[in-house]
């Protein structure tokens, strides 16, 4: 059923926009939603070939997710497309109450997640999703690494029925998967191996994790684990604690503030089980700002070069306060 | 789990309101029992004396909200409502919202007068192992559309609802009502809500404000004026009538006429808030307290004895046909 696997750099929101006109033929009981946004979400897709199911709610993001809870209530398949920033912030009691409570099959696609949306600026750049959706209970949270992950994610978000916060990005990014995947399998896959640090990534910062790996391989002698955490919530424990324990030392990267998003993600399920060091890149205390979307993530150190440093330092501090497992993986 | 017979057990200094009559059998499609205007009169009275008691148990929830509502609930259920609660999921029937959820008790009363659930069950509001959630819980209750609660949320899920409608091809046969309360209208989303319905062309959907004056700080003049509520609704493309939402055979037409109707209806139903209680009724100071066991007992007394008379009314009109 998806469409074609891309091989040059594409944003993940197109990737929305393509499966959404996919499932649509697949389902009628499929309709999106947008939020007068639906040429930059890509819902616009949906709109054109089914404009019959299509509901652009204009300006108003809170009224548009309570609709798509009274579509679902009555045996629809809605897809709600808006800015991260409003999906996930304004709409919040909305989401909470109407999507996760009643745990309906609704998805929702927040595209220009992140700060690498640009010149918008702070108002616009969302940086707190991934934490607020993380904490609702019921809701699963999905991050993909690039256009054919983010492909197969809207096709599985619809295959689960279950409320799920699918999180896409405004720029152009590299491709990271050669064929649409299978499947999402456990949420996560190691795409590079390694004894030394395990890096774990989510959506943008996934390609940039591997061309990390790349420069430790190339420039310290470091084998580096990359792990590509495509869903947030739930997430898979057990992949985690096993190169946790095999490497005894992980970086995290995300483009989201370290508080709730996957770095006490990871870490939460290390303290509890594995604790080792676990350093995190991604945005402190602090706010985003205008500027082109790459010079935003230079700005804010969301880069290869950002995960490597990072790397190094949690490198000097392993043998320093790591120690061996207290349990192994098959504890879990 | 709660035990509702435990729970019956500890308002037995109460006393409850009798039901002198059975529930009328479950509206079926096509062929619907039409209860006249003073046995509907009658049975919000029995409603009345359901939140009472409900409440009394629960020590929690609204209800003077849910006693300015009565009428027009027990208009819905037992009139203008197609559904059948043999089946909760009758993709026909007419759907109702309670968009302000914090009067769930006379909704509860309302679905287990007609067999949703055992009418033991309303004994265990607000509790734990119960199914009665102090707001209303789709995944919880049979009967139950939509989970509401937050203020604001109800009008924009009946509108989608009624948009499922049309594209199931139902909106011609399937009517949305939606209840709401004058919070509802202070918050910003009912009015997104109110656009969108004209925006979209819906013709299925009737709003009813229950409109009672009174909320959890002050009168809703002295809060946040909502002003002239019709005029709003007007102004936005709907059309709106006001009535006195006590007035059942008003309710009555103003809820059926909105079904004829080509465009969103709004009904601006004026109320009294604690309506059919007289300490209650109208005063401020009553929202979200639940009665102490002494007004329990006082407010019963009251319901029955009207109880008694709508009843005997009914008698002697029925000897005299």
């Amino acid at each position: 059923m998806p469409a074609e696997a891309k091989r040059e750099p594409i944003a993940t929101r197109h990737a929305y926009g393509d499966a959404l006109v996919e499932l649509g033929e697949h389902d009628e009981a499929v309709v999106a939603l947008d939020a007068d946004l639906a040429v930059s979400t890509q819902s616009i897709k949906f709109g054109n070939r089914f404009p019959d199911r299509f509901f652009n709610c204009g300006a108003a993001e809170a009224n548009m997710m309570s609709i798509a809870c009274g579509l679902a209530a009555t045996g629809k398949r809605p897809f709600c497309s808006t800015f991260a920033i409003f999906a996930a912030g304004r709409a919040y009691d909305q989401v909470r109450l109407g999507i996760a409570h009643n745990e309906l099959p609704i998805v929702i696609g927040a595209s220009h997640g992140g700060v690498s949306l640009g010149e918008d600026g702070a108002s616009h750049q969302m940086i707190e999703d991934i934490a607020l959706m993380r904490a609702l209970p019921r809701m699963r949270v999905v991050v993909p690494a690039d256009y054919n992950q983010a492909s197969r994610a809207t096709i599985d978000a619809y295959e689960s029925a279950a409320p799920t916060y699918l999180r896409f990005g405004r720029p152009s990014t590299p491709i990271v998967y050669d064929e649409i995947p299978e499947t999402l399998g456990s949420g996560i896959d190691v795409l590079r191996t390694g004894k030394d640090i395990t890096l774990v990534a989510t959506g943008h910062m996934v390609w940039r994790a591997l061309d990390a790996a790349e420069a430790l391989a190339h420039d310290d002698g470091v084998e580096a684990e990359v792990l590509n955490v495509a869903r947030v919530k739930p997430l898979d424990a057990e992949t985690v604690l096993e190169s946790l324990s095999k490497t005894g030392v992980a970086v995290t990267a995300e483009e989201h503030r370290v508080v709730g998003g996957l770095a006490d993600a990871v870490r939460e399920v290390a303290a509890e089980q594995h604790p080792v060091p676990i350093f995190a890149v991604g945005m402190g205390d602090e706010f985003g700002v205008s500027g082109t979307g790459e010079a935003c993530m230079e700005h804010f150190g969301l880069t290869a070069r950002g995960i490597a440093d990072r790397a190094r330092e949690a490198l000097v501090l392993k043998p320093i306060v790591s120690r061996p497992p207290l349990f192994g993986p098959e504890w879990t | 789990m709660a035990d509702p017979a435990a729970n019956l057990a500890r308002v037995s200094h109460l006393r409850p309101v009798p039901d002198p009559k059975p529930p009328p059998r479950p509206s079926e499609p096509g062929r619907r029992p039409e209860p006249t205007i003073p046995e509907l009169e009658r049975w919000a009275t029995v409603l009345r004396g359901e939140c009472v008691r409900m409440l009394a148990v629960a020590k929690s929830g609204h209800l003077d909200s849910s006693l300015s509502a009565a009428d027009i609930v027990t208009a819905l259920y037992y009139r203008v409502l197609r559904h059948d609660p043999a089946r909760p999921g009758w993709p026909e029937r007419d759907r109702f919202v309670l968009c302000k959820g914090h009067a769930a008790p006379i909704q509860y009363a309302s679905l287990a007068h007609h067999g949703y659930f055992p009418l033991g069950d309303l004994m265990g509001l607000r509790q734990i192992g119960s199914q009665l959630q102090g707001h209303p819980d789709m995944t919880r209750t049979p009967g139950v559309e939509v989970s509401t609660g937050s203020l604001g949320q109800g009008l924009s899920m009946c509108v989608g609802i009624c948009l499922a409608l049309r594209l199931d091809g139902l909106d011609g046969t399937a009517q949305v009502f939606g209840l709401l309360s004058d919070g509802d209208c202070q918050e910003g989303q009912t009015w997104e809500a109110a656009t969108t319905a004209v925006h979209f062309g819906l013709t299925n959907l009737t709003a009813i404000v229950d409109y009672n004056h009174l909320q959890t700080d002050g009168t809703t003049e002295e809060v946040m004026d909502v002003g002239d509520l019709r005029a709003k609704f007007e102004s936005f493309g709907w059309d709106a009538v006001e009535i006195d939402g006590h007035d059942m055979a008003a309710v009555v037409d103003a809820l059926e006429r909105s079904r004829a109707l080509e465009r969103p209806a709004a009904i601006i139903g004026q109320t009294r808030k604690g309506r059919g209680v007289s300490f209650m009724e109208g005063r401020f100071g009553f929202h979200g307290k639940p009665p102490t066991p002494e007004q329990a007992a006082d407010a019963l007394a009251e319901l029955e004895a009207k109880l008694e008379e709508q009843t005997r009314a009914l008698q002697a009109a029925g000897e005299e046909r």
